[in-house]
């Protein structure tokens, strides 16, 4: 459930020799596999191919560079890093720098300090309480992303959204979430969305850590953040690592703050997957410029798809 | 003694007000999809109806484009993408398991690596030139198989927990009185799978019902388009949305996915896959 994604296991990369025997002999493999490689080349390799080529052309949907694209070099990469231009909003190095603000505060701090903070107060605990905080959580997590993004619009309302219903109770004013503060707006809306894989991954590493190095620091008398230093942090070292490459990589290219505010106001809020919808699917519809900014984008995912694989590998072999 | 027990009060307090701080903040955004459909004259606020009623419902069951959204284009594009994703990452992860593939290795390396990489709207702009080649822009079929292509590699790691945890001798006995390769899969291992291939169904169905970006892209006729898009009919061309109806609206499309969490819940728990068996 929730996101299409979930995390990939170290024990998937284990080689065939430290592996049970096979029942079957490998030409029942292939068959049981032939589905999946068909997929994995037509909707995982060939398009990744394919962006490469597209990025050096002219081509769009409509006009005369439909049926027939010239190949044009570089100069849709030429566009994108223009320095005169690229850190205007709305062009491709603002948009990156807004994905780095996004992900920094929504991820890393946001869902991975939330989610870290719910599983350790809820460590070794059971009941009401613990259900009840994870169910919503995890609502949060899986109700469709168009169904929040308008329960969102309503909560962020200048003039009848909760949130300002509350903050004006207690004195702190209404600020105009979605016109005066946008990213801020985002960047809370992406917390919320997101915090349940950190949580749960955190709290399923939680569950490893043996009860007797608990309570041997207990009887030693260690305080809260003693235990969390000691024993919490360095034995969840790796999973940490984990939850934060992959939630980067996700909400690097995560499309829902869309629904929120369409990338607006004054493009405060477009983020580069935005961008690359903007420019390939309305308006124009420049694939070749798209596939420029789509290249861009599957490089930096597969340097931390990278570092991910580096990192588990690592931790495999110590 | 004294100090220990007023710690361990005061630590539960202090968890209490806590969990309550968090509950609130991941309660409130969607109070308003709980009051609003019931609210005859629902604007961005939470109020509690005085006069609940159903009358915001009748008026949804009454649009036709939307209905046909919900129960018509959701559940086919649903419907295929679970068939298709439990049966291709069934059969994919039990090949993994239960047999040395030559290449294997690189297959799982190839998987893990592009499904990270080639995703959201960048892996868009090719797919929908590829999808343009095929034909199947604006069809069912389209959807279905990008969607599928998406979710399959999460799919066959979930599915492999569950055929690593069933024994192999069953197979082997059954392979020793002579079944053939595909009879041991359907008939004695596919029985202890089963739950396996539920919460991947389910897990596939959720995450085609909810998907925006992929049919916002390839879909074009009204007629084929799901909930998510069907949502933004109840705006008027000027933009602003008929509040009442988006919200009763929103509440039916949530309602499939709220059932389906509580049925994985309670009968499988709701395990999480996030590698940290290893």
């Amino acid at each position: 459930m929730g996101p299409g994604r979930v995390a990939w296991p170290p024990s998937l990369l284990e080689r065939n020799v430290e592996r049970k025997h096979a029942i079957f002999p490998a030409r029942v493999g292939i068959i049981f596999l032939t589905p999946t490689i068909l997929f994995v080349v037509v909707f995982l390799l060939y398009p990744f191919v394919r962006v490469f080529l597209l990025s050096f052309t002219n081509q769009t949907l409509l006009g005369t560079t439909a049926p027939n694209p010239e190949f044009v070099g570089l100069a849709n990469y030429q566009r994108l890093f223009d320095p005169d231009r690229w850190m205007r909003l709305g062009e491709f190095g603002s948009a990156l720098e807004i994905t780095v603000q996004f992900v920094v505060g929504s991820a890393l701090i946001g869902q991975a300090g939330l989610g870290m903070l719910i599983a350790w107060a809820f460590y070794r605990k059971r009941g009401v309480l613990r259900e009840a905080v994870f169910t919503l959580v995890i609502l949060a997590w899986i109700i469709p992303e168009t169904v929040v993004a308008f329960t969102w619009v309503a909560f962020l309302d200048w003039e009848f959204g909760t949130l300002n219903s509350v903050l004006d109770t207690i004195g702190l004013g209404r600020p105009d979430w979605l016109f005066d503060r946008p990213l801020h707006s985002i960047i809370l809306f992406n917390s919320w969305r997101g915090t349940a894989f950190s949580m749960l991954l955190f709290s399923g590493a939680l569950e490893t850590i043996p009860p007797s190095y608990v309570e041997t620091a207990e009887v030693v008398g260690a305080n809260a953040w003693q235990k969390f230093r000691d024993i919490f942090f360095p034995l969840l070292r790796g999973h940490i690592l984990t939850d934060l490459i992959l939630i980067t990589l996700w909400t690097f290219n995560v499309f829902t703050p869309f629904l929120l505010t369409g990338g607006g106001p004054a493009k405060r809020t477009e983020l580069v997957s935005i961008y690359t919808y903007r420019t390939a699917f309305m308006g124009r519809h420049e694939f070749g410029k798209g596939s420029a900014i789509a290249v861009v984008m599957m490089l930096i995912n597969l340097t931390l798809a990278l570092i991910y694989l580096a990192s588990i590998r690592r931790r495999r072999v110590t | 003694m004294n100090t220990f027990l007023a710690r361990s009060w005061l630590a539960r307090v202090l968890l209490f007000v806590f969990a309550v701080v968090i509950a609130a903040f991941f309660v409130t955004p969607l109070l308003w999809l709980i009051t609003a459909p019931f609210n005859t004259q629902a604007n961005l606020a939470v109020t509690i109806p005085s006069n609940p009623s159903l009358a915001n419902f009748e008026a949804v069951y009454n649009n036709k484009f939307a209905m046909r959204a919900l129960f018509q284009n959701n559940l086919i594009i649903g419907g295929g993408v679970m068939v298709l994703v439990a049966g291709v990452a069934t059969m994919a992860s039990y090949g993994l398991s239960r047999t040395h593939v030559p290449g294997r290795d690189v297959l799982v390396y190839v998987l893990i690596l592009f499904s990270s990489v080639v995703s959201g709207t960048a892996a868009m702009v090719p797919i929908f030139l590829l999808v343009f080649r095929l034909g199947l822009i604006d069809t069912y079929a389209g959807v279905i198989l990008v969607m599928t292509g998406g979710l399959l590699p999460s799919a066959i790691f979930i599915m492999r927990d569950f055929i690593d945890s069933i024994p192999r001798s069953y197979e082997e006995a059954a392979l020793v009185c002579g079944a053939s390769s595909l009879r041991v899969f359907r008939d004695v291992a596919l029985p202890m799978v089963r739950p396996g291939v539920v919460v991947v169904a389910i897990w596939a169905f959720v995450n085609a019902w909810g998907a925006f970006l992929i049919p916002s892209v390839l879909l074009r006729s009204p007629d084929r388009m799901p909930a998510s898009i069907a949502s933004y009919s109840f705006y008027t061309e000027a933009g602003t949305p008929n509040l009442t109806l988006l919200s009763a609206y929103a509440f039916l499309y949530t309602i499939p996915v709220l059932v389906l969490y509580l049925i994985v819940n309670w009968r499988f728990g709701f395990r999480f896959f996030g590698g940290i068996k290893s």
